[in-house]
């Protein structure tokens, strides 16, 4: 174990205010930490890069997603096994142990016997990220009940690591940094006394009867039974791999990943970095890598051209950080950790080019090579699902009021398909109009407002030439309403 | 190879997009350049200046200066997004000030002495910092450099202790 501490203290855009100092026990050992930290995001800050090892083959697992949606960060706290680290805070005292392989079946007795808790509402909201919190602050505001669960201990979704100002207009955000941004909307959902917000609280089925599962876990876990009227589910996305050899070393990374720990915990994801992919997300987490303090080896990108915004390439460039077009990644090297990378060009088919391989010195490898839309809710709620490429993969067809084929069902974010913050935004104010009118919120202005949205987004955001390919997507998405009719019918 | 498939955007291409101020405005002192050649959904820059001097008739349009009414203030240089304006100044004939955007540690000071980069990063010159002022972490800062220099600089660095 390192000495070294990892967390980063001056930040040229973040004033990191960490909690009161704690300690706490891996696997017997005494470590350090600070109250409001992920327990990976501790361990990581003191120099531990495998949380797990793999069932079969007992390869070594790093931290990949970092925001509850992979399972490489599986440990047993507190004798309870499959706890994803990087969504559980860390506490004073408690015991943290590496599963190798499938744990054991958990002691029953330690798990103390569960209250179940039913609640009526009028709008249930799944998910606090913009898409959620815009959603609730809607139906709220018009004069609905509203119940908000959301996975992680903090409210925000991935607004919270976005040091960036946000592109846009300035009704929706537009100007302001994304970490701001949460914390605005955060302290607007306090006020509203009409909302109910449960944190590290998983939407894990919904039932017969429009009654929704959650388990609300943290210090006075419940068995939730949610019945609402309707519900907003803006359950996110999460980060595609890639194929390559040694693709599951630690040190490869979701860059959305390194985003996490590096912005919202304070902690260096490493020294030396290569990333993997040009969109957007490369191109600004190379820049925030350079911010913390790191060094980015180059950007590899496998298309001809640079797949993100001109200004956020121009912005790296001017750093001296090189992005290589017709590249991609060949081979991770390294015995438990990334040591060594290797790009090689490709031909027009996308095949490595031999005898062009680059070697790099880094311990860091994020992938950035797009998101896929998490929605495993609809799937299982038996929304009528579509395959759409440009959005990410699977997601649920949606009227333009974004109800899906379940009745009462409505989606916003990225779960209804990768695009950008604003029109997360704009899409959960949608959804929570939508909900509202549907529950016989008679307001003209609900009308006007959700008309005027939707004018707003079709005709002229999604109009803009760099966002073609969402809008296309959506596109695809979308279904009239009659149309939707004769689906849930069956015809 | 254009900008999209570099990351840079040359001289030529900044003309022939029309970008750049025309030479007389350019001489007659500060005044904005916005190196913002794609259609991107924003238009923060147009809320920004207090002179009405950049318009955009859809969100995604070009942002286009008006360059009679741009005083070349700089209040929108720490706003926009993309960290793409700058300010050039070229009114006193043995140097041009640039004030460009800065979010690295250490922090600005006036005075500092720093490396100048070009739009690949390349070290090109010895530059002075004559005034730096922050907006919501973002600083604006006015740098003295080689006159000749006004359309290459695009950068800084400042050493760290």
């Amino acid at each position: 174990m390192s000495t070294r501490d990892y967390r980063i203290y001056d930040h040229p855009i973040i004033d990191f205010r960490r909690g009161r100092k704690i300690t706490f026990y891996f696997e017997d050992k005494v470590i350090e930490a600070y109250e409001g930290e992920s327990i990976l995001a501790a361990l990581y800050a003191v120099g531990i890069r495998i949380f797990s090892w793999s069932p079969k083959l007992s390869r070594p697992r790093g931290a990949f997603c970092m925001i509850g949606k992979c399972s490489s960060c599986l440990a047993t706290v507190d004798g309870i096994p499959n706890k994803r680290i990087c969504i559980e805070p860390v506490r004073e005292g408690i015991r943290v142990y590496r599963q190798k392989g499938l744990p054991e079946t958990p002691n029953v007795k330690q798990i103390e016997e569960l209250d179940t808790v039913e609640v009526e509402t009028d709008l249930l909201v799944i998910g606090g990220g913009p898409a959620g919190l815009q959603a609730a602050l809607t139906a709220s505001k018009l004069g609905l009940n509203v119940v908000i669960v959301n996975d992680h201990y903090k409210l925000g979704g991935q607004l919270v690591k976005q040091t960036h100002r946000f592109f846009g207009a300035r009704q929706f955000n537009g100007g302001m940094r994304g970490f701001k941004i949460a914390e605005m909307l955060e302290e607007k959902i306090r006020k509203q006394n009409n909302i109910k917000v449960y944190t590290q609280a998983l939407a894990y089925g919904y039932f017969k009867g429009g009654i929704v599962g959650v388990a609300v876990r943290g210090p006075k876990p419940v068995n939730l039974l949610v019945k609402p009227k309707a519900i907003v589910a803006a359950t996110g996305a999460s980060e595609k791999g890639l194929t390559f050899e040694n693709n599951d070393l630690p040190g490869v990374m979701g860059a959305g990943g390194a985003q996490t720990l590096m912005n919202e915990y304070g902690v260096l994801p490493g020294e030396k970095a290569l990333i993997i992919g040009s969109g957007n997300v490369g191109l600004i987490i190379a820049y925030q890598l350079m911010q913390a303090g790191a060094k980015v080896q180059a950007i590899a990108e496998i298309l001809p051209k640079i797949g993100g915004w001109f200004v956020h390439a121009a912005k790296i460039r001017r750093y001296g950080v090189k992005i290589l077009t017709r590249h991609t990644i060949t081979k991770a090297i390294g015995e438990t950790h990334v040591e060594k990378a290797v790009l090689q060009m490709v031909d027009e088919n996308f095949r490595p080019v031999p005898g062009t391989e680059k070697e790099f010195d880094v311990d860091l490898v994020l992938l950035s090579v797009g998101l896929t839309p998490d929605t495993r809710f609809f799937s299982q709620a038996g929304a009528v699902m579509k395959w759409i490429p440009e959005l990410g993969g699977l997601t649920p067809i949606r009227t333009r009021y974004l109800e899906t084929s379940v009745e009462g069902l409505y989606i916003a974010g990225d779960a209804a398909g990768i695009e950008e913050a604003t029109t997360a935004f704009i899409e959960g104010e949608i959804a929570g109009l939508s909900a509202a009118i549907k529950l016989g919120v008679d307001k003209k202005e609900a009308y006007e407002r959700r008309e005027k949205l939707l004018d707003y987004l079709w005709n002229e955001y999604r109009m803009s030439p760099v966002v073609e390919r969402s809008r296309i997507g959506k596109l695809k998405a979308t279904v009239s309403e009659e149309e939707m009719e004769k689906i849930r019918r069956g015809l | 190879m254009g900008f999209k498939e570099t990351g840079v955007i040359t001289p030529r291409e900044l003309e022939e997009k029309g970008l750049l101020p025309p030479k007389e405005r350019l001489e007659k002192g500060p005044v904005v350049i916005i190196e913002c050649p794609e259609e991107i959904p924003c238009n923060i820059c147009v809320d920004a200046c207090p002179f009405n001097a950049i318009i955009m008739d859809k969100i995604y349009e070009i942002p286009r200066v008006q360059w009679d009414k741009c005083t070349g203030c700089g209040t929108c240089v720490p706003q926009c997004p993309g960290l793409a304006i700058f300010v050039v100044d070229l009114s006193k004939p043995d140097k041009a000030l640039l004030t460009l955007p800065y979010e690295f540690k250490p922090e600005p000071t006036k005075g500092a002495e720093v490396d100048l980069l070009d739009r690949e990063g390349r070290v090109v010159g010895k530059g002075k910092i004559v005034n730096a002022r922050v907006y919501d972490k973002t600083w604006a800062v006015t740098v003295e450099i080689p006159r000749d220099k006004w359309l290459e600089v695009r950068g800084i660095w400042i050493p760290r202790k």
